[in-house]
């Protein structure tokens, strides 16, 4: 493996990643055979209809009157004048359908799936707002839907899993491993394994083998787009800073990579800083992990000196994942983008001020984001803009703050 | 370098077919393995493939699963599964030993030096299973320096022009896939297995090993028919995972096992 950082010239938007899915040293597909040829249908058919205007046309068309896009760029203007700083402007993928980010990419993918023939979808959820989404596609279009979710995270996350029942999914619990994200990925895998004929898999963040973590950064690329012309529409320019959370990292690289031959956008990718990142305990492998093959792609991940995954912990489970999307770690490696941790305590403090400041009850995935922004804001001046992606609404997690105060619902 | 011990297997006896047991390393602790790569051998086994345990066995059923959360349940390392043929080889020179396992341990390690203290220790061929030909260039090239073999699968889902180009980078034996699904899964045609493996042959210039869903001498014996090398795993596995606390039914279940594989595709061969 050659870990020397290429030097990076040209365009960055364009020319990631190569034709096998390469992000300089990151990215790839690192699987079993048997996948090999579902995966280069499904890279076929994705540089087929990407470029098709027939299913550019038909993704558009569900964004706006599925989804109910655009969504706004929101001025925080007391939660801003509270920190005294630089502006804080709140993009708004809470108000989607679902109540995240993660539609924009089921949508696209389900599309795909209809084309390709697939009637039966699989996919993993952590948090259960993919499981949602996904199920909520599948419903849309009268699609078998089977979601794995680990054992763990069907505790936590209770509401999301009668929901996606409500929609008709069936929800298989994984008792494998360290029961949550990564278990539900890897019986993903192996579902997909066994049924290639029919099965389309729905990932649901930027990562797996190509074509996967450049498809779902061109699903959600929707975001940094909207971004961009809501800024120059709200302030004449583009906005200072980007700032996303990152868990597998597709709300993140979707709001970054319209940005990325913007060198003037400074971009910030905030992952899961749990107890802090100084006890080994929390889910930041940029910040703190290293490169190593996982889940079909290398990335930076959490693992020991053996080459073990390792647990991760994270009070919000979306970002309880100890791998991210391979253009993240490219990104980190050119120093294009930036990556930093918020500790489980910084983001319930963001979250309980977002709530009583501006009325906006966050996912608390999307609370790292805001709770770096919160950090920077008072340093900056009032001239600077921010934009802090809130990828998702915080009903889904009422009963984790709840717990964490010690009331019962 | 001379012949490697893969090669020479096959060549020993062309109307032999190959016995290769699959066993996770370390499970349920690493002297066991070692104990139980001794018992294989005396039931028949050519070949050993050894399980190098991973967190994340994506490709696996429950029960290398299990196997492999057992052996980590003692920290089992990369570097002692290796160290551990190299303990095996001090009695035994003749049966070769092929790593299996994912990338993750070996990306840690380093390809160089893994190759390295692989092919010191007497270890004869690798497969790393979520590693396809397509990205393995830099470690079979490591592998290929030190004379070790890289062994690649072969799915039924393979297209024939990848079946071509996986031929041409594999050495040692192709590892045919018989199923489509995970380590463990019974759902074997014998006679579809038997025309896909007459269909890689036409291709290979190396002997063609069939794994996946074989449970029984029965099993076996039919695939032994058409495939060079019948690779099994899972049933193995299981014994470790009923007997792993009482030695003595351990190795005579394993024996039994094996054994009545060995004979059973010897009786095939001999008719
Ligand atoms: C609201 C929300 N934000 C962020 C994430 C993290 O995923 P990603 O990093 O792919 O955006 C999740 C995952 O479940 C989520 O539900």
């Amino acid at each position: 493996m050659n870990t020397a950082v290429e030097s990076v010239e040209g365009n960055l938007s364009q020319q990631y990643p190569d034709s096998r899915g390469h992000f300089g040293i990151y990215g790839g597909s690192f699987i079993a055979e048997t996948l090999m040829d579902p995966v280069s249908e499904l890279q076929e058919a994705y540089a087929r209809y990407r470029l098709d205007n027939e299913f550019i046309a038909e993704f558009e068309w569900e964004l706006k009157n599925f989804v109910g896009r655009p969504n706004p760029l929101y001025h925080a203007r007391r939660m801003s004048e509270e920190l005294g700083g630089a502006q804080i402007w709140l993009k708004r993928e809470d108000l989607n359908h679902t109540g995240a980010h993660k539609i924009n990419n089921t949508v696209g993918q389900a599309l795909l799936a209809r084309r390709m023939g697939k009637k039966r979808i699989i996919a993993e959820t952590g948090a259960g707002q993919h499981g949602v989404a996904t199920a909520t596609v599948c419903a849309r279009w009268g699609m078998e839907c089977i979601v794995y979710m680990g054992e763990e995270d069907i505790v936590r996350q209770a509401p999301n899993v009668f929901r996606m029942k409500l929609l008709g999914a069936k929800v298989v619990p994984v008792t494998s491993g360290s029961r949550t994200l990564k278990d539900a990925l890897n019986e993903a895998m192996r579902d997909w394994v066994g049924n290639v004929d029919d099965t389309f898999y729905i990932i649901g963040t930027a990562a797996g083998p190509h074509p996967y973590p450049a498809m779902v950064r061109d699903f959600n690329s929707v975001i940094g787009k909207e971004i961009k012309e809501q800024s120059l529409e709200h302030t004449g320019r583009l906005p200072d800073a980007v700032i996303a959370c990152v868990g597998g990292g597709s709300n993140a690289i979707g709001a970054f990579h319209p940005f990325l031959d913007d060198k003037e956008v400074e971009l910030i990718g905030v992952e899961a800083g749990g107890d802090g990142l100084e006890t080994g305990r929390h889910a930041a492998p940029l910040s703190a992990g290293k490169p190593g093959v996982l889940h079909g792609n290398r990335t930076y991940l959490m693992e020991d000196e053996a080459g073990q995954i390792i647990e991760t912990h994270s009070v919000s489970a979306g970002l309880d994942y100890p791998g991210v999307g391979p253009e993240h770690s490219w990104l980190k490696d050119i120093g294009r983008a930036k990556y930093v941790a918020a500790t489980d305590a910084e983001a319930l403090d963001a979250t309980h001020k977002l709530c009583r400041i501006e009325g906006i009850i966050p996912a608390l995935e999307s609370a790292h984001a805001l709770a770096y922004a919160m950090n920077i804001a008072p340093s900056l001046g009032t001239d600077k803009n921010i934009v802090v992606n809130l990828s998702g609404r915080g009903d889904k997690d009422i009963n984790t703050l709840a717990d964490i105060e010690g009331i019962t619902l | 370098m001379s012949q490697s011990r893969i090669a020479a297997s096959f060549a020993k006896d062309s109307n032999r077919k190959l016995l290769v047991p699959y066993i996770t390393a370390g499970d349920p602790n690493l002297d066991t393995t070692l104990d139980l790569m001794h018992t294989l051998v005396k039931a028949g086994a050519d070949v050993i493939e050894l399980g190098i345990p991973f967190s994340d066995p994506m490709a696996d059923g429950p029960v290398i699963q299990a196997a492999c959360e057992r052996a980590l349940k003692n920290n089992v390392t990369l570097v002692q599964v290796i160290e551990t043929v190299k303990r095996f080889r001090e009695t035994n020179n003749e049966t070769a030993v092929v790593l299996m396992g994912y990338m993750n341990p070996v990306e840690i390690l380093g390809y160089k030096k893994f190759a390295g203290l692989a092919s010191e220790a007497g270890v004869d061929g690798v497969l790393t299973v979520d590693l396809p030909p397509e990205e393995a260039d830099e470690l079979v090239a490591e592998l290929d320096a030190v004379g070790l073999d890289s062994i690649f699968l072969l799915s039924p889902t393979t297209p024939d022009s990848r079946v071509k180009h996986v031929c041409e980078k594999a050495s040692g034996y192709i590892y045919y896939v018989s199923l489509k699904g995970v380590t463990g899964a019974a759902n074997l045609d014998t006679a579809e297995v038997a025309s896909k493996v007459e269909h890689i042959k036409s291709f290979a210039n190396i002997p063609v090993a069939v794994g996946f869903g074989i449970r029984d001498a029965e099993s076996a014996a039919a695939i032994s028919v058409t495939a060079d090398a019948i690779v099994v795993g899972s049933v193995l596995v299981s014994l470790v995972a009923d007997h792993g606390d009482n030695p003595d039914q351990l190795h005579q279940s394993m024996f039994d096992t094996v054994n009545a594989m060995r004979l059973a595709m010897d009786e095939t061969g001999a008719a």
